[in-house]
């Protein structure tokens, strides 16, 4: 297929699943802004903006951290190429120019998504009432998957669409997971040991995986134990153990036997959620493994383009 | 050059009630006394066992179904664009197999023609020694390419497809209004009319041979596969789009699906070794014919508009050696402009050794000193246009305007006399058309589609552009035109 299809593909994915992350996230952040915390509210909302950073614009843009703003900064801002309205309308244009490449139902699904948010403002998601807009943007991420898996002919374009979401879910789950370690235990020693029980409901419920750790473990919550879960564990669907899965079978589906730098660079990251234990982690740092996760995960980004001649500067080496 | 009275307006009175109007034009379905010529003998009878209620739900149902299948093109207008579908109107257009191979005879000529003109100028130049057109003209034409100069294609071929502008007077009275030999568009609609009519009225299809025409892409594809490079087995064709804020997008998406080739815009394609290649998830592909939809200027930043994102870098010295196909080739805007049109005829009889089959339309040169004061003085009956105009833009309809327009206009034509032609205003036919819940008369044109490779073919047929606005004469899409199935009778 062409190249540039596939990156259409991919980033309508990789936007649609950012968007449903974001909303995870703020959706999080706003439930735990209700709990009594040692921190003032302000404090609370900056993790945030360390995950959804948008263009960076916000302190130009509105300055103070309210409630307000930030819904304001990133849900709505079209301005901010990282606020839930813009991931959306990405998703939808790049869906657009691939028109005959997906599904009609997989256009339809996205462009009735977008046109319910391309007018919405302020006043009309306080309406809605935010909570239930951010349960309406992960259904209508669900929705689209679902779509694309139960309409589209399972070949090239879909195996780019799924690592699209894949790649974004990996990277989206590290950063929450690194954040929240950050903000709540930021001295090392205290790692694995304090226990804030309704933050890290709270973080495990922005994950949908509360449920999950109750089923798996039958204990009352622990960090390491959150971080097992979302980090090893294979049947969670946001783990990166189970993103990383689905990106190394579906490399292996498009590249036959093709020895692409992506598949190292995938195949070395699934090696390790797959063999590694959570206690290794821990000694080499939790804050760091995230770290180096996100990085690497980011190369194996740049490196598909590449691989796959998205990017019109990987063509001078391909000939 | 003599002048066809045929092509100028019956006496047209401004208060004349629609019905005295339109009877002073050719009706494609009825008789000056009202009976039904005979090509229209079958859809007449049809017509009469429908109720106004029951055609007006057709056309409803024949809208939703444009829309549902997202039938689009995009209107130009200050502020941006905006998708809009083309109207189309339910009663067809039929032509009896005698005036069809009239006019498919005509365009083939007329095609023919034109494709040795080009290789000719772009070769010896015979036609311009010979003193019949002023070289001037073509060798300082805007769309003149010197950089085809001398280069060979595949069986001479430059127009691969082309569409020729037909209206008519009577009935065997067909002109030539324009030829579009560079990227013309509008067969997408062809199809797609075609495709509604025979879902909307099985029984007409079922009673009487309408030629089909739902073949056209694979004679297409037939043909741009017929001038690949030479030793291209299993060529790779590939459709070059401007993307998807052109107008004809939605033709170059269908055309592509319809042929099972891959449509790509120009940052998909790179020149490297000396061939082009496509950028594919499975690694680059050679190109070896280009269907363009782009026009000549935007191919190529490195040899014409360099601010061109719509091209592929050193696209022309491939083209020079031969080892990629363009169709249609750089340079056939030579040869369809409005100047140039007046010269088909003699291109015909120089070439062919034939006489025209289709008649032109008379048309004043308004370089030239004495036509230019007989059009300026006369302009009320004439319609003048740019010679590189298109799709119904900056003309001037004199029996439409008004004295400050036509003054406005003035002005226009002495700055810059070269640029103009003046025709007589047309006496389109007119096709019965529904509109407003009723069926009425409007004017019609007529664009058959020519294909050239290995040999030249039409398809039967062509686009029927319909002037739905009463007592209008335009019928571009971009200025409240619509279209009709055009219905060729097998005998």
């Amino acid at each position: 297929m062409l190249s540039r299809t596939a990156e259409n593909l991919f980033w309508m994915a990789r936007n649609m699943e950012r968007a449903e992350n974001t909303a995870r996230m703020l959706d999080v952040s706003f439930r735990m802004s209700l709990l009594p915390s040692s921190l003032d509210k302000e404090a609370q909302f900056e993790p945030i903006l360390s995950i959804a950073p948008g263009d960076g614009r916000f302190d130009e843009l509105y300055g103070t951290l309210s409630h307000e703003n930030i819904i304001r900064y990133v849900a709505l801002d079209q301005e901010n190429a990282g606020s839930i309205c813009s991931l959306i309308k990405n998703a939808r244009e790049n869906a657009r120019a691939q028109r005959s490449a997906i599904s009609s139902e997989a256009w339809e699904s996205l462009n009735s998504t977008w046109l319910q948010v391309q007018n919405l403002d302020y006043e009309g998601l306080m309406r809605w009432g935010y909570r239930d807009f951010f349960d309406w943007v992960k259904e209508r991420s669900h929705l689209f998957r679902g779509v694309v898996f139960g309409t589209m002919l399972h070949d090239d374009g879909f195996r780019f669409i799924r690592l699209g979401t894949f790649i974004e879910r990996a990277d989206n789950t590290a950063r929450i997971l690194d954040v929240k370690y950050h903000v709540l235990l930021p001295d090392t020693e205290q790692i694995g040991g304090y226990v804030d029980y309704y933050q890290w409901g709270a973080l495990l419920r922005s994950v949908g995986a509360f449920r999950a750790y109750r089923r798996v473990y039958h204990d009352t919550v622990y960090p390491w134990r959150i971080a097992e879960l979302l980090i090893l564990r294979e049947d969670m669907p946001r783990s990166l153990h189970h993103c990383y899965q689905v990106v190394v079978t579906t490399l292996d589906d498009l590249a036959g036997k093709k020895p692409l730098e992506c598949r190292r660079i995938a195949g070395q990251t699934y090696a390790q959620l797959r063999y590694g234990r959570i206690d290794r982690v821990f000694v080499e740092g939790l804050h760091e493994f995230l770290t180096a996760f996100v990085t690497r995960n980011n190369d194996l980004g740049l490196q598909l383009e590449e691989d796959f001649l998205m990017t019109p500067l990987a063509m001078a080496e391909a000939v | 050059m003599p002048q066809n009275t045929n092509t100028l307006t019956a006496e047209i009175e401004a208060d004349d009630s629609p019905a005295d109007y339109y009877r002073k034009f050719f009706n494609e379905m009825r008789e000056p006394d009202g009976g039904v010529r005979p090509a229209y003998a079958a859809l007449a009878e049809l017509l009469d066992n429908l109720s106004i209620d029951s055609l007006v739900t057709k056309q409803n149902a024949a809208d939703e179904l444009f829309r549902r299948l997202g039938i689009t093109f995009a209107v130009y207008a200050e502020g941006g664009s905006t998708e809009r579908l083309i109207p189309f109107d339910l009663i067809p257009r039929i032509l009896d197999r005698s005036e069809w191979e009239l006019v498919e005879r005509g365009c083939l000529q007329r095609v023919k023609a034109i494709n040795v003109f080009l290789y000719d100028i772009y070769h010896d130049q015979e036609i311009l020694k010979a003193g019949l057109i002023p070289p001037e003209f073509v060798l300082l034409n805007s769309a003149f390419r010197p950089e085809m100069h001398g280069v060979d294609l595949p069986n001479d071929v430059y127009a691969h497809v082309a569409g020729i502008d037909l209206i008519r007077t009577g009935p065997r009275d067909f002109f030539v209004l324009e030829d579009n030999v560079r990227t013309p568009s509008g067969v997408s609609y062809v199809l797609e009319n075609r495709e509604i009519m025979m879902r909307l009225f099985p029984e007409a299809f079922a009673g009487q041979s309408i030629s089909p025409v739902g073949n056209y892409p694979e004679r297409l594809l037939e043909n741009l596969r017929a001038v690949a490079p030479g030793g291209a087995d299993d060529p790779e064709v590939v459709l070059l789009t401007p993307g998807r804020y052109n107008s004809a997008y939605f033709e170059h998406v269908f055309l592509a699906e319809q042929m099972g080739v891959e449509l790509v815009e120009g940052g998909d394609l790179f020149v490297r070794d000396g061939y082009v290649w496509m950028r594919t998830t499975e690694g680059p592909v050679k190109v070896d014919v280009i269907y363009r939809r782009i026009d000549d200027q935007f191919m190529d930043p490195l040899a014409f508009l360099p601010d061109s994102m719509l091209g592929v870098p050193g696209l022309l010295s491939v083209v020079r050696s031969g080892r990629v196909a363009l169709a249609n080739a750089l340079g056939t805007g030579v040869a369809d402009d409005k100047a140039m049109y007046v010269y088909v005829p003699r291109m015909i009889e120089f070439y062919l050794g034939e006489h025209a089959i289709l008649n032109n339309v008379h048309t004043y040169m308004l370089r030239e000193p004495k036509q230019r004061q007989h059009v300026l003085n006369n302009l009320e009956n004439l319609v003048v246009k740019e010679v590189q105009g298109s799709g119904g833009y900056g003309m001037l309809i004199g029996p439409a305007s008004t004295a400050a327009e036509r003054e406005a206009y003035k002005a226009r034509v002495l700055r810059d006399p070269d640029n103009f032609i003046a025709q007589p205003t047309l006496s389109l036919s007119t096709a019965p058309t529904l509109r407003d819940g009723k069926i009425a008369p409007r004017h019609v044109d007529l664009r058959p589609f020519v294909l050239s490779g290995k040999e030249t073919s039409v398809i039967p047929g062509g686009l029927t552009r319909v002037a739905l606005r009463e007592k209008s004469l335009v019928v571009n899409s971009s200025q409240g035109g619509g279209t009709k199935d055009t219905w060729v009778l097998e005998r």
